[in-house]
């Protein structure tokens, strides 16, 4: 323990000259900026930044990635809470809550306590990531397709949460995402599915043209549509910038059980960042005293939906640093194209990491620390500046968003077919409101669908066809009884009489 | 404010707008059809950074997008880079398979020939915790209960399944009786033998090295005709193992190239291989050079494409 404070202190060491605090800081600010555009994520920046890596010294250029990769979970939130264009996939629980807060004139709490959340977070999963990176790393591994799978079982059961007042509707859209999933080749057996010989289903519709055209069009178009002649709601409402005590007393909760649900995530290899933003915002919604604040009960936007999925997507962040460096397994894209940075200087992640390069290892981890610092620094003096942003009449606001959401969608592979499906997929948004279907289903089935298809089918195999085998393991057994728990409990609460906070 | 507002609406603008055009004269794209830290991964970034040794690119990007068999990503590259003389899609023995499996509506007649580059041997490794020391105790596990020996690799029908389909007939085990598990990329191989999910698995030897060498993995065999040089690994043949598993990798570049096109971004690949970099990783991976260009590398991959379609339909896989 002493040794890894020491060398922690020498990590601090490194990354606090000032070189090193200026590559933090160029990274922080890329990064925020590409998370603000859809279309253009962290792993595409890091990947066109990889070259520098031939001129600056490996320290200064991994502590600059990391800060572009967190930069980037970051400010995908800005996005998602202004614009109600989530710019990944890990963004996309912020949008529900964050959204509607800001269409309350609650735009500046919404972005406040993202920010503070992200750094809540961010810190916290790096102290686990120092003092327990190898042991969580072992844990990370033991999870196989079974155990996946079972997660992907709990992430369906308590999507419930978002599925509004109407189970019908929510469960109709689930449907139409998880078909929607089923489009391109199967992942497994390489078979096309439902192309209709069009040549570019064949690679699947991307999930960013999906949640764009579903929020970000099919909102702006609903609005010409049907809101148009309402005459005093030309400018968004403004209200306070500032986070009230209320806000703070719900939010910090949110922070920590984000965290909570994020860091393992991340750890685990091929773990991904959407299912841990999914399991905050349920855990959140059914945790809440304010039920009614949520927005699938159309309510005004409860805070805490957007401190648990912003801290959650931040923590898996940070935990995806785990089996990268200890392992050398990438456990995301960006996390991949990291591991090519290590390699351009010769390096291997993996345990030799450790061993090999200690002043490296710790100076990357003591960055993390401080591209934290640096992140808040950077986005709470914002939030009041994009927060005004809704102060633009509504219908330039609108106009911007549309262009906006074209270029972002464009710009991913310069395909007129991608720009016709996304406001297709618009209008569908719009028609799926007009009747009070939820769009938040669609996006979720659409993520979770083919990943739960291939780890169940993997499973199986490993298991030579024994269903049983998501009951014999040990992690997945105690996810299927948690599953079975959060289903079963509540009937059997209210059978007995009692009734839980959220029903009465 | 309103000012401040739309002059950030503007930088929002310029920089999408900048995101959407990044193919700038001097920028190579390189599309790799599997996941980052993968041996086409690998085959991808070094010949990036060979082309930008010589001078032909100043930059280049990289594009992963993994799954069946490496025709995802081959349906993206033709999809985006119509007519591009910058882009280079990296292909392999494993495309031509995933080609013929899926028979999807873009196949590499939708693109243009380049050429190849390296041959690759295969290991086959169990983690350092299995109680499995050599093939010989892998075969006997194999043939005690076929099914109880799960194999990691890549995609169904790659040429990795066809090798442990090969090796399975070798020791008299019928193909459908084989336990083969797919994944989409190398980096989940590793993480499913690491966690002891699966038996065995095998894969590149330049994706597997560094698992080796930290002593997480032990290899058993490696699949080459004859030991290579410098590599104190027996082969499959030496354990009793009558099999080879070679993988070639090489390169084809965006649809509708002119023949001038073509050549130009031929000549600038094969300068690529006499680079320090180049020369260099084929010496780290173990690679074998086997440059071939032209109207000699589309008649080779025509040939893999019989070749590897036959031994579809002999392991009952097509």
């Amino acid at each position: 323990m002493m040794d890894t404070l020491g060398f922690l202190l020498h990590g601090f060491e490194v990354a606090l000259q000032p070189v090193n605090l200026m590559w933090a800081f160029i990274g922080c600010l890329l990064g925020t900026a590409i998370g603000v555009l859809p279309g253009i994520g962290p792993a595409l920046t890091v990947a066109m930044l990889l070259p520098v890596t031939a001129k600056v010294e490996p320290t200064s250029a991994l502590i600059m990635f990391c800060g572009v990769y967190y930069g980037a979970m970051f400010g995908g939130s800005t996005t998602s809470i202004l614009m109600n264009t989530p710019g990944e996939s890990a963004s996309m629980m912020t949008t529900l809550e964050g959204n509607r807060m800001a269409k309350n004139g609650r735009a500046g709490p919404a972005l406040a306590t993202a920010a503070i959340g992200s750094f809540v977070a961010g810190t916290i999963a790096t102290v686990l990531l120092t003092l327990f990176a190898p042991l969580v790393a072992d844990f990370g591994l033991k999870f196989g397709p079974a155990e996946f799978f079972s997660l992907m079982v709990l992430a369906f059961v308590t999507v419930s949460a978002v599925l509004g007042a109407s189970m019908l509707r929510g469960m109709t859209s689930l449907a139409v995402g998880l078909a929607i999933g089923l489009v391109g080749m199967d992942n497994i057996s390489g078979v096309a599915r439902y192309t209709l010989g069009v040549p570019e289903f064949v690679d699947g519709i991307e999930f960013v043209l999906v949640a764009v055209g579903l929020f970000a069009v099919s909102e702006s178009l609903y609005t010409v549509l049907y809101q148009s002649g309402e005459g005093d709601s030309s400018v968004n409402r403004m209200g306070s910038t500032w986070m009230s005590a209320e806000d703070w007393k719900r939010s910090w909760p949110a922070w920590l059980r984000g965290t909570a649900i994020g860091f393992p995530f991340g750890s685990v290899p091929a773990g991904g960042a959407e299912i841990p933003t999914f399991l905050s915002y349920t855990t959140e919604r059914k945790l809440t005293r304010h039920p009614k604040d949520f927005s699938t009960e159309g309510g005004p936007g409860a805070i805490e939906g957007v401190a648990g999925p912003e801290a959650a997507n931040n923590a898996t962040a940070t935990g995806a640093m785990v089996p990268l460096l200890t392992l050398g397994i990438p456990t995301s894209a960006t996390a991949a194209i990291l591991i090519a940075a290590f390699q351009n200087y010769n390096l291997q992640p993996g345990p030799m990491l450790f061993l090999d390069n200690a002043p490296l290892v710790w100076g990357l981890i003591a960055s993390l620390y401080i591209g934290n610092v640096m992140l808040l620094i950077l986005n709470l003096p914002l939030v009041g500046v994009w927060a005004r942003l809704l102060s633009v009449p509504k219908p330039q606001l609108y106009a911007g968003i549309l262009v906006f959401a074209t270029i972002g969608v464009f710009s991913m592979r310069q395909s007129w077919f991608d720009l016709l499906l996304m406001y297709v997929i618009g209008v569908a948004g719009v028609i799926m409101r007009r009747f009070d279907f939820p769009v938040a289903p669609v996006i979720i089935g659409m993520i979770l669908g083919p990943m739960s298809e291939k780890q169940l089918r993997n499973a199986l195999a490993i298991a030579q066809g024994d269903w049983l085998v998501f009951f014999k393991q040990p992690i997945a057994a105690t996810i299927m009884g948690l599953t079975f728990l959060v289903l079963f409990v509540p009937i059997f609460l209210r059978r007995r009489g009692v009734r839980l906070s959220e029903d009465d | 404010m309103r000012k401040l507002i739309s002059s950030l609406f503007a930088a929002g603008l310029l920089a999408a707008g900048l995101a959407a055009t990044p193919v700038l004269a001097q920028t190579l794209k390189v599309m790799v059809p599997a996941n980052a830290g993968g041996g086409y991964d690998g085959t991808g970034r070094i010949l990036g950074k060979a082309l930008i040794e010589t001078g032909a690119f100043k930059t280049a990007i990289y594009e992963n997008k993994a799954g069946a068999g490496g025709t995802l990503g081959l349906a993206q590259f033709a999809n985006a880079n119509k007519g591009d003389p910058n882009a280079l899609l990296v292909m392999g023995a494993i495309m031509v398979t995933g080609v013929i499996q899926a028979n999807p509506q873009l196949s590499l007649a939708n693109v243009t020939p380049i050429a190849r580059l390296i041959t690759e041997y295969n290991v086959i490794v169990v983690r350092k915790e299995s109680p499995i020391k050599d093939m010989k105790g892998l075969i006997a596990e194999l043939k005690k209960d076929p099914g109880n020996v799960k194999w990691a690799g890549g995609s169904k029908g790659s040429t990795d399944h066809i090798g442990i389909v090969a090796i399975g007939r070798d020791a008299g085990i019928d193909s459908n009786k084989i336990n083969y598990i797919p994944f989409a990329g190398g980096g989940e191989v590793v993480s499913a033998l690491l966690g002891g999910h699966v038996t065995a698995a095998t894969g590149g030897y330049a994706e597997m090295l560094k698992y080796i060498q930290s002593g997480q993995m032990r290899a058993l065999a490696i699949t080459s005709p004859k030991r290579l040089a410098g590599l104190n690994m027996p082969t499959l043949v030496e354990q009793g193992v009558n099999v080879e598993i070679s993988n070639w990798r090489g390169v084809y570049g965006a649809p509708g190239l002119t023949p001038e096109q073509r050549k130009k971004l031929t000549d600038q690949v094969v300068a690529a291989t006499k680079t320090k970099t180049w020369q260099a990783a084929l010496k780290e991976n173990i690679w074998t050079p086997s440059v071939i260009t032209g109207d000699e590398y589309s008649r080779f991959v025509d040939d893999e494409h019989s070749r590897l379609r036959a031994m579809l339909v002999k392991a009952g896989l097509f």
